[in-house]
This record gives C-alpha cells, structure tokens and sequence, in this order.
C-alpha cells in the first residue's frame, strides 16, 4: 500500500542495509528534508550537497571509481539539462576504458509533467537519456515497481537513471512490498518523518525483502485483442483505464504494455503483441520532435511492417518550450486520458 | 633561431660553459630550494624519456603511424615531479589520479612502459587504456588508480571530490592507511570551466575537507587563445583565497622548485586532510596539438634543456653521460613504435565490446552488450 516516494525510500534502506550503498546524496536530500518529495528521509547514508548538479554526478562517479556505491539524485530532470556532458562520460566509462572501470552509480529524478510544475518543473527527460549509450533508463508507473527497479538500478554495475514519474509519487499500490505492513497508516507512522519537527525523528523500518524487477523486463498489464498501447510513467496508468474503459463500454480489449525500462527495452514483448493484435500506439509525455517513442515506431516499421493492419501511431507531447502554468497549457501539452481513449478507439476501428 | 620544423639544437653548440668541477655536489639548489644529485638525476632520465617519447609520438603523427597526438612536451619537469611522488596502488589508501592529456611524464614515472602510450596513439586493440578508442595520452589503469582521461576540459574536477571523499573516509576508519589523496590535473583555460569551482566548493564544506591536490598547469594558451585576453591579470591559484584553500604558484619548468612545492602540498593534503591549489608555470613547447601542427616552439623555455645545463653546470652529469642517456632514450621510444605497429588494431566485431559490464539483473544484457534489444 505504499506510495511511490515511500517506495523509493525503502527501497534505498534495504540498499543501505543489504547492497552496500554508500551516500545517498543531493539537494536536499539529507536531514531535514529528506528530498523535495521525501524519498530521502531518514536514510542513515543520505547527505545535502551544495546546489550544484555537475558536483552531484561528478562526485557520484568518483565515489563509484574509488569502491564505494552511490545513488545520488537530480532534484527535478529539468535541473539534468547541466549535467549532460558528465552523463556521457558516466556512460562511456566502460567503453572508453577498454572495459577497465565499471561505473556502478544510480542516479534519481522526478520525470515528466502532472503537478502543475510550469516550466521548469515538468520536462520529460527520457527521450535524452535514450540518447546516452553505456546508461540503462528505467521508469516505473507503480511503487511496487519503483521498490523493484530501484533494487536492481542499485545492484546493476552500470549507470543506471531512474526517472520518476512526479504525477505518481503520491499514488498508492494495490499491492505490498515485501515486509511493508497491510495498513498504510502503520506504514506512514513507521516511516513517514513528522512535516513540523523533524528533529531527532528515527524511522522504523519494516524488515524489507528483496523484490527485483529485471532492467529491460516490460509488464503485460492488460491483455486484449484490438490493439497494443506502449507507455510507461505517467500515461501508463491512463493507458489501463482508457483500456478498460473501451473493454467495458465497447468490448474492445488491448494489450497494455508498461514498458519500465527504457533501455535497454523488451523488444520480446513488443514484438509479440504487434505480432498478435498488428495494431500499435505508443504513448508517452515527452516532446514529439524527437521522441523516444519514435524510436520504438521505427522498429516496428521495420520489423513489422508486413504484420501491420494499419498504420502505426504515437501519442506524444507538444513540441513546445515547456509546460505553461496555466492548467489549460499542461493538460493540451500532454496526453490525458480523453486524448488516450481517443488515440485507442480510433487504432481498434480503422479498417484494415 | 632553428626552423619549427627543426630538431632541436645539439647539445655540444647549446652549452653555454662547462662545468670545471672535479667532485660532483651532493645537492642541486635553486633559490632555496634544494634536491639531491641523486634525485636530480632521476628526474632528469625520467624527463629524457618522456620527451623522447613525446617527440616519438609526434613523428608517429606526421608519419602515418598514427592520427592525432596531442601532450606535453614542455611540462615534463612537473610531470616527472609528480609522478615520482604519487602513492602508486589501486584502492582508496593510494592515491587518486584525475589526470589531463598532457600527462605522460607522470605516467612513465609511475613505471608505465612506452609502448603503453605508442599504442593507443596507433590506435591498437592492445592498448590497453582505451582499445583504440581514445586519443593518446588518455590514460587509464585502474591498479594504479588512474581513472580514464576524458578530452572535455575539466570534468575531471568535478569527480576528484568523489574519490576524495571515499579516501577521507577510509583514512578515518583505517588510520593506517590515510594518506591516500587526490590529485587532479587540468590546464589554466579550464579552470573558466564551472567544474574548477565546483572542485574548490566541494573540497571545502566546513568539517569535510577533502584531501585534494588540485594543480593547475598554466602555459598561457587555450588552443589558441591567449590567458591575457579572457582571464583577469590575478594568479589563477587566487582562486583559492575565498575558499580558504592553501595555494601557491610555481615556476613548473624548474624541477628543484617544482619537486619540493609538489612535496609541500601532497604532505599537507595527507597529514591535514585537506585540499591545496598548487598553480605551475609551465612551457608549451609544441603547440596545443596535432591539430595546430604540433611544430617546435622555440620561444618558450625548454625545462629539459634549462635542467641539463644546471647539471652541467653543477658537475652533476657530464656531455658524454648526457648523450648517452637520450640515445638509450631515442632507442626504448623506437622500439616500443617498432612493436606497436606488428600489433592488431580492433576490428568491426569490437565496436559494441565493454559497453555494459554483465550484469545479473539485466533480462536483455547479462554479459555484455550486443546491438539493440532483440536484434539477433
């Protein structure tokens, strides 16, 4: 019954006391705060760095080449934009060193549009971070997902970018993470630091167990006949209700795919349901010009164009600046759930 | 004046006097610094060696042998002087190496073979810093801590604070082994980059000061752009003063001076726990690179020949001994090309190896990389 945020933060404690995670370093993610969205808090490893995002990932490698095992964090993905140069040597370590230095770092962010973050507080980072080789990118859209792919970018040897969907931070799991108490106020009294007195607050944390999501494992989250939607993050769980919003109301069902790791991604999973349904949107948040999810659209044209009934599509972002703070700006920047429900009905009834 | 194009001027028509002493000193001095003979002339084999090695590489790159050589021909006395005193080893309780391009005399003077550097400039898959990826000089050698070169000016101080912190760690739980430091090198042009700040900042949190040596090497160019016309008139060790960072600016081609402010800083960094800006004046002798045709300057001071004629001078070594040493020079850099060019280079199937280290919660790459996920 965790949300996300308590998700990530146990997550990272089960990291500290099992996987030999170092720091958990970056703005405000130490005491008091325990990070803008508090999935910091109270974590015995986790210290506030100056505001300075280049020393954040730059002391994140140098912890890693000297043996220790940091996760650091990028306050919003907005804030990455700085960084991308020291993302590409992070990534390229390896590569560069004729495989001499592994580059075992986690590295957090809050991804993505949905609080009203106006515009420098509700970019996509995904379709960048694709753009970095010797980097795995995951992203999930569920806490018990987050706990998972958080324990495996930890145990992973790689870079690993967690992105973090902002709209879902909040967002409680039907489902349990091993260890966590049913009752999610239990939960919150255990974990969940008081917001006015923070001093000489100490967690109690549930003795966690390990629940690993494999980096590049996608999740079949509906199953259905009219049509394949790929997504992940924020628009994922719109893509289930819309999914079964039509299976409902007009007896058309969808395989909706939770891709969780942008790459490496599960090629198998997509290329058996384009192989069952030949129909396929793919959608995320980021900006359309140019996408990830065009990535993903241009192998399926390549690989399954034969297989196709009709043509293939993507739900993406406005190529625009950023997200106006206006409500009327962010919900015609980014796919909602009408646009999604839309997108689908009209993939399941062209005539093929 | 000899051409750009030149060798440089024989020994026996640049001595100015000859020394007439009989017995040889037992030190070298200059102002009041001091260095034993013995030193001395390790010092000065070590920066034979590494010009032999750097005018080796040039040839290498007007020949064909290889593509692009870029290093430091003029910073030999600093590089020598530093590599001399690292604490070589691989683990925290060593030191740290955040080197730049121009560093190959630190990289001999810490054993490394020539070859080690001929074949990366030839781009070989025996390299073993880059597998022929990288340019030369970009090192990398994990059992002496040397983390991998990267040609983006002075990201590498935004990292030295990470190993540092690890180092400063380890110190405090085994005190036995904490003196390892950091040193991370860059030139004066990049020290207009964020990341020199963020080095100094990071170095400085109040109660977690970080046992950096941060030197800056200063030959007055960025490629081609004079320090006059985009830095202020100040030392660039000044930038220490808001930081409260112990600094100081040497004149890097001399070796007496340069080997003892190298001594003097690594010792405070050790015992102290604590950062120091150590700012070398340095020559330039063959441009910035390849790329600006890499031809002799011979304006610029040369610290190997100035060096030799202080031993001369001083009765430490004589001409004969002198010749001799750079022909055992000419000949190991020669032969290290010789052996480099009998070697493979890397080949279409080596273009995705070492992308991803296996991993055992990768369901698409648990060995190495492949291509695209999926693609058989």
């Amino acid at each position: 019954m965790a949300n996300m945020a308590q998700a990530v933060r146990m997550a990272l404690h089960y990291g500290e006391t099992h996987l030999g995670v170092t720091d958990v370093f970056g703005e405000d993610v130490g005491p008091p705060l325990g990070g803008v969205f508090t999935a910091t808090q109270g974590l015995r490893t986790a210290w506030n760095t100056p505001l300075d995002e280049r020393g954040i990932i730059g002391t994140a490698m140098g912890i890693a080449y000297a043996g220790g095992r940091p996760v650091c964090e990028i306050q919003f993905c907005d804030y990455a934009f700085n960084v991308l140069d020291m993302f590409k040597i992070a990534g390229n370590q390896r590569w560069a060193s004729g495989g001499g230095y592994d580059m075992p770092l986690v590295v957090m962010t809050p991804n993505g549009a949905g609080i009203r973050g106006s515009l420098y507080h509700s970019h996509s980072f995904e379709s960048w971070a694709s753009r970095l080789p010797g980097w795995k990118v995951v992203m999930p859209s569920n806490a018990l997902d987050a706990y998972g792919l958080m324990l495996a970018a930890i145990k992973d040897p790689n870079p690993v970018l967690v992105l973090l969907p902002k709209a879902l931070l909040r967002a409680r799991d039907t489902r349990l993470i091993p260890g966590e108490p049913a009752d999610a106020d239990e939960l919150s009294r255990m974990i969940d630091a008081p917001v006015n007195d923070r001093a000489g607050w100490e967690p109690q944390w549930p003795d966690l167990g390990d629940h690993t999501v494999p980096i590049g494992s996608a999740a079949l989250v509906r199953e259905g006949t009219a049509g394949t939607v790929i997504s992940y993050g924020r628009p994922l769980p719109v893509c289930a209700q819309a999914a079964d919003e039509l299976a409902r109301d007009h007896g058309r069902t969808f395989d909706v795919i939770d891709l969780r790791s942008i790459f490496p991604y599960d090629w198998d999973t997509i290329s058996k349901s384009v192989l069952k349904t030949g129909r396929v949107l793919i959608v995320n948040e980021d900006t359309e010009v140019t996408n990830f999810g065009e990535h993903l659209l241009r192998r399926v044209v390549d690989e399954h164009f034969y297989d196709l009934a009709v043509r293939p599509r993507t739900l993406m972002g406005k190529h625009v600046p950023g997200i106006g703070m206006n409500q009327n700006y962010e919900v015609n920047s980014v796919p909602q759930l009408g646009d999604v429900r839309t997108a689908l009905w009209d993939l399941a009834t062209e005539a093929a | 004046m000899p051409d750009a194009n030149e060798d440089p001027p024989d020994i026996e028509d640049a001595l100015v006097r000859r020394s007439t002493r009989i017995a040889p000193p037992a030190v070298l001095r200059s102002g009041r610094e001091v260095m034993s003979v013995e030193l001395a002339l390790t010092v000065f084999r070590q920066m034979l060696r590494t010009r032999a090695l750097e005018e080796r590489s040039i040839k290498m790159s007007k020949s064909g042998e290889a593509y692009f050589w870029i290093g430091g021909p003029g910073e030999e006395a600093l590089n020598v002087c530093l590599g001399l005193q690292v604490h070589k080893g691989q683990g925290p309780a060593h030191d740290y190496l955040h080197l730049h391009y121009r560093n190959a005399g630190v990289m001999l003077a810490l054993g490394m073979p020539m070859i080690d550097h001929t074949r990366q400039l030839a781009m070989r898959w025996t390299d073993t810093h880059s597998r022929g990826r990288n340019f030369v000089g970009h090192y990398s050698v994990p059992a002496w801590n040397v983390v991998p070169v990267t040609s983006v000016i002075e990201v590498q101080f935004a990292m030295a604070p990470g190993t540092a912190l690890v180092q400063k760690r380890h110190g405090q739980k085994h005190p036995a082994e904490a003196e390892g430091i950091t040193v991370v090198i860059g030139g004066e042009a990049g020290t207009a980059e964020g990341d020199f700040e963020t080095c100094l900042n990071w170095s400085t949190r109040p109660g977690l000061e970080l046992p950096v040596l941060m030197l800056v090497t200063n030959n007055r160019f960025g490629i081609s752009t004079d320090l006059d016309t985009v830095h202020t008139h100040r030392p660039v060790a000044d930038r220490a003063l808001p930081y409260g960072v112990r600094n100081e600016t040497i004149d890097g081609n001399d070796p007496v001076a340069t080997w003892n402010a190298i001594n003097r800083a690594m010792r405070y960094c050790r015992r102290e726990r604590k950062p120091f800006l150590l700012e070398a004046m340095v020559s330039r002798l063959h441009g910035h690179s390849s790329s600006s045709g890499a031809q002799r300057n011979w304006s610029d001071l040369d610290p190997l020949a100035a060096f030799e004629q202080k031993l001369i001078d001083a009765g430490a070594i004589d001409t004969a001994t002198v010749r001799a040493l750079k022909e055992d020079a000419k000949k190991e850099a020669d032969a290290a090309v010789v052996q480099t060019m009998k070697e493979a280079e890397p080949t279409r199937d080596d273009v995705y190896a070492f992308t991803y280290a296996p991993s055992d919660v990768d369901a698409v790459y648990p060995k190495d990389y492949t291509g695209l996920p999926g693609v058989k």
